[in-house]
């Protein structure tokens, strides 16, 4: 009796053991499901607009997609003025952010242990945290208020250079830590300057490293809307000014979103922000990829 | 002076940027908080009326937090079966495979994708299926933006806790095994113990990144300006206030939102702050 009992137990527990590995599987399987979900739906409903013009057009105003509409037509215009506010931005953004990323990257690296570089660290990822709204008051109160006096392009890419910062500082002290010690050695025995040896040794052996902390960083901004709305507002023009109001195309999507007549555009602006930002996330990791 | 102290020089006051510019973003808060709490005092953070006309303006903030708090809450719980499965699948079960490869891949994607397009898919595709199912019948709030705000914090407590549970030492699971354990009371008794905290740690920063979440929140939420009373409400968050209401936000109005602004830096700050501090006990 109660060998048949030991039995029992042993069926029940590899039987539990069998449900809960078919629940991991489809619980993950279930995880996964919506990357796949949202780039069919914007596949689906976006690809038609998607087209040449579309990239080098600006965007059409209300009425004009309105008689487009009522005449079962494609939308006319593109997004051009998103892309390239987009892209003004974000390389803005980039010119900030970079310079100040690495060099605090290096001067963490140098400095382990020590009471300020801890405290700059410690900073830094706080800095991390905060929400991107939060950074675009910010620079609405700091750029918008006192330097350009408006909206304007500049507001817009100081938010997203505080956003990047502390992923290029991370990223870069990440990379170095990796880095043999004796490489800087051979270099500062040879008599080389200290700064020849961080920025001709260090810097350029970590380099597909720091590659990969900018293009990630790069990937997060470029689809940051919420900062945006409140620094560099949108425009209906292409702006090169950066101290005029500037668009940008989650900026776009989120105007067609609430505009009934240009509800359609959001698809095809969508998959091309997708399009852009899995392509340096996908690059990003084909570099870390390659480091190793 | 020579080169090396000038290098030295030029990396402390680049690093210095950052404290300033930390330093200054606590100053501009509170700076710009400073004219809110003085007209309404500490009920500003209590108070749930919200009224911007002119003459009898009054901000309370309260209406916000218990938005903001309930959906992160909610999106965690939603969050916790898929992320800890997800974890488990690519540091245990299926490690160093090419499954697990993709997997994981198609995670570290999900956080890639834009706010704004996790709005629109939860506004165009999850809210008419709910409301299809039977299972709501407005298709927005509480609950809706939970669900979406819970697919998007899933990659940050994965990758956390995926890390830690692979880093779980064989020969304490071999123990187990040699013991007559079945896999999952491996996991259970051994696996997932031994990992805890790091996996609790994952959940905390999941949950930061919740609370600061706006786009898609605004999207799903409702926008309503009133207490949240149950799942499926509408509501507003903190992120979601200031981007609807700043257009049109000046003075008192203004003060206010940045108030909420400076409210939610803080709320982040101490979550991520606990979340470090877990991670830096373990190691």
């Amino acid at each position: 009796m109660k060998v048949t009992g030991i039995k029992d137990n042993i069926k029940l527990r590899i039987n539990k053991d069998r449900i809960f590995l078919s629940l991991v599987v489809l619980f993950s399987v279930i995880t996964v499901s919506p990357i796949v979900l949202i780039i069919f739906k914007l596949i689906e409903k976006g690809y038609k607009q998607l087209s040449f013009s579309f990239l080098i057009e600006k965007t059409p105003d209300t009425l004009q997609a309105m008689s487009a509409i009522s005449a079962h037509e494609v939308i006319p215009g593109g997004i051009a003025n998103g892309i390239l506010g987009t892209f003004l931005m974000v390389a803005l953004a980039g010119v900030i952010a970079i310079p100040v990323g690495i060099i605090s990257g290096v001067y963490l690296y140098e400095n382990q242990g020590k009471l300020m570089a801890n405290l700059v660290r410690n900073v830094s990822d706080i800095l991390q945290g905060v929400p991107s709204i939060v950074l675009g008051l910010i620079s609405y109160m700091w750029v918008v208020k006192h330097i350009t006096h408006g909206f304007s392009a500049l507001s817009g890419s100081v938010a997203l250079s505080i956003m990047m910062l502390p992923m290029i500082v991370r990223s870069t002290e990440e990379t170095l830590k990796m880095i043999p010690q004796t490489l800087k050695e051979a270099g500062l025995a040879l008599g080389i300057p200290y700064w020849r040896v961080l920025f001709g040794i260090l810097i350029p052996t970590g380099f597909s490293g720091l590659m990969t902390g900018i293009l990630l960083a790069v990937s997060r901004v470029i689809g940051e809307t919420a900062p945006l709305m409140l620094t560099a507002l949108g425009s209906t023009v292409i702006n090169t000014n950066i101290s005029k109001p500037t668009s940008a195309i989650p900026l776009l999507i989120w105007e067609f979103y609430n505009d009934p007549n240009m509800v359609d555009l959001i698809w095809s602006s969508s998959l091309l922000l997708m399009i852009i930002v899995l392509t340096f996330n996908l690059v990003s990791k084909q570099v870390a990829a390659q480091r190793k | 002076m020579n080169s090396d102290k000038i290098t030295k020089i030029v990396l402390f006051s680049v690093s210095f940027i950052i404290l300033i510019v930390a330093g200054g973003m606590v100053f501009s808060l509170v700076g710009g908080a400073i004219p809110a709490f003085k007209t309404f005092g500490l009920g500003f953070i209590t108070s749930t009326q919200w009224d911007p006309t002119d003459g009898h303006e009054v901000y309370g903030a309260m209406p916000f937090i218990a938005g903001t708090l309930i959906t992160s809450f909610a999106a965690l719980i939603i969050s916790f079966p898929l992320s800890f499965a997800t974890s488990l699948f690519l540091g245990e079960y299926y490690r160093n495979t090419f499954v697990a490869k993709i997997l994981g891949t198609m995670v570290d994607l999900l956080a890639g994708i834009p706010s704004i397009v996790y709005g629109l898919w939860g506004f165009y595709v999850l809210r008419p299926f709910l409301i299809d199912i039977g299972f709501e019948n407005q298709g927005f709030g509480v609950f809706t933006a939970s669900l979406v705000l819970a697919i998007m914090i899933i990659p940050y407590a994965t990758s956390l806790s995926n890390e830690i549970i692979s880093m779980v030492p064989n020969d304490l699971k071999e123990a187990a095994y040699s013991l007559g354990a079945t896999r999952y009371e491996v996991i259970m008794h051994v696996t997932v113990p031994a990992a805890r905290s790091g996996i609790f740690a994952g959940y905390i920063l999941a949950f930061g990144r919740a609370l600061g979440e706006t786009m898609a929140v605004t999207m799903l939420i409702g926008n309503s300006i009133k207490m949240p009373n149950g799942l499926f409400s509408t509501g507003n968050s903190m992120a979601s206030v200031i981007a609807n209401q700043f257009g049109e936000a000046d003075g008192l109005k203004l003060s206010a939102l940045i108030s909420i602004g400076l409210l939610l830096f803080v709320i982040t700050g101490i979550v991520n702050w606990i979340g470090k501090l877990i991670i830096k006990k373990m190691s």
